[in-house]
């Protein structure tokens, strides 16, 4: 299901968005962080929690847990689609680059697929930091006029009879894709649903498939 | 401005490059850069719209050439620059300027879980007019701004209809030059994707933007 793009060698991937990293990056960075050190202007204990909290506590899992929660109750998932601000606080996940946000879900009909036309809005509480191709040209230019042929890349092929939806964001309200639970998933637990949820399907570039299903991006 | 950042709709940019099970960062320098921009916005010597629209000046084939952190990169020198908390000498010496003052860092660790799990929300408890109603037709002014906007060019004079109020959110045109908030509603608005592409797109598909009420004006 992977097109070829999918398939660079590492080094190739590693090209686009660093094209041409100059080699003095590390030291002009690390020169500027100490004079502002010195200057008093920043603390660098706090720049390692800033560092640590997007590396390893916040990020798409999250979003796995509010999909998950959504689909084993009814209840919750009316309270996300109608005030996802609150519905996705209630599981703990709030703050910078999630102060206002709206979970939209897919049905068998329906397709959703977020985007950044302008920059790289993302919903950080629930996702974590965006992937280099979603705040990449590429993506950011073809999402809006050609979403079939973006999903194709992505090896997500929708029927002509569905329809898609693409959200740009353009303001401070950030989007995340509800998924279509997987059929034959009736028997997981909430914890085995999420452990199912990737980052590509709450940005709409990918469904939810169980592993013997022939696995997720 | 109609810079190469307002790339929805363009051709040209190569196919998408996916890389499987990605680092959140991909250089100690990225994370570094990620993380003085936090601190140093807890300064309030700048806003979001600031920050983006001081990235869109950096000329156009810059832009596209350098990686998403080095803009940053850049955005943060430019704003500290201008808001007085470093001179440029400073960032080219690497060095305090003789007697120049120690501060205080504005964040420090211990307040970073807290400043995260608050976020800096753009509604504004205000009134304004809601110049439009939900279901109502409207269409996206054809304008031009030379400075920082929010209203891509893809949709510029098309034909819509409002889907949400999201309510009173701060304005980035005049955010962004500092000239004030400016609150005002702040719509999803609903285009077919024919209206913007034509009949090459499928009758079916839409795209949704959030969209201040200055940029609508009625169908």
């Amino acid at each position: 299901m992977k097109t070829d793009t999918h398939d660079l060698p590492q080094e190739k991937q590693h090209v686009h968005g660093h094209q041409t990293v100059p080699s003095d990056l590390t030291l002009r960075v690390k020169a500027l962080e100490s004079l502002l050190v010195e200057k008093g202007l920043v603390d660098p204990a706090a720049l390692d929690a800033l560092i640590d909290t997007y590396e390893h506590k916040i990020g798409p899992r999250n979003g796995a847990r509010v999909v998950a929660r959504a689909w084993v109750d009814p209840a919750y998932k009316e309270r996300l689609l109608t005030d996802a601000t609150a519905a996705i606080g209630e599981l703990g996940y709030t703050g910078g680059q999630g102060e206002h946000m709206i979970v939209v879900a897919n049905g068998p009909k329906l397709h959703n697929l977020v985007v950044c036309t302008l920059c790289s809005c993302y919903p950080w509480p629930v996702l974590g930091l965006p992937p280099v191709w979603y705040k990449s040209a590429p993506y950011r230019s073809r999402a809006v006029i050609d979403p079939r042929g973006v999903l194709r890349e992505f090896g997500l092929v929708l029927p002509e009879d569905v329809e898609i939806r693409v959200w740009d964001s353009t303001a401070e309200v950030r989007y995340l894709v509800l998924p279509e639970r997987p059929p034959d998933s009736e028997k997981l637990s909430e914890e085995e649903l999420a452990a199912l949820v990737t980052r590509d399907a709450m940005v709409g570039v990918a469904k939810v498939k169980l592993p013997q299903a022939g696995g997720n991006l | 401005m109609n810079g190469v950042h307002d790339m929805g709709g363009m051709h040209g940019m190569g196919p998408i490059q996916y890389e499987r099970n990605e680092a959140v960062f991909h250089e100690p320098w990225e994370a570094r850069v990620f993380a003085l921009n936090r601190a140093m916005g807890a300064w309030r010597k700048w806003n979001i719209d600031a920050f983006r629209h001081t990235a869109e000046l950096i000329p156009a084939p810059e832009y596209l050439r350098i990686s998403y952190y080095e803009r940053w990169l850049h955005s943060l020198i430019e704003l500290m620059v201008k808001g007085g908390l470093v001179t440029r000498a400073e960032v080219e010496n690497g060095k305090p300027a003789p007697g120049s003052p120690k501060a205080t860092p504005a964040l420090i660790a211990s307040a970073v879980p807290g400043m995260l799990a608050k976020g800096k929300p753009a509604s504004r408890d205000v009134q304004a007019e809601a110049r439009f109603k939900v279901g109502q037709a409207v269409r996206a002014r054809n304008i031009h701004p030379t400075g920082h906007t929010r209203l891509p060019r893809y949709v510029r004079g098309k034909l819509g209809t409002i889907l949400l109020d999201h309510g009173v959110h701060v304005f980035p045109d005049t955010n962004a030059d500092f000239l004030g908030e400016n609150p005002q509603h702040l719509y999803s608005v609903r285009f077919a994707a024919r209206e913007l592409w034509g009949e090459q797109a499928s009758s079916r598909d839409a795209v949704y933007l959030d969209v201040w009420d200055d940029y609508l004006e009625r169908a």
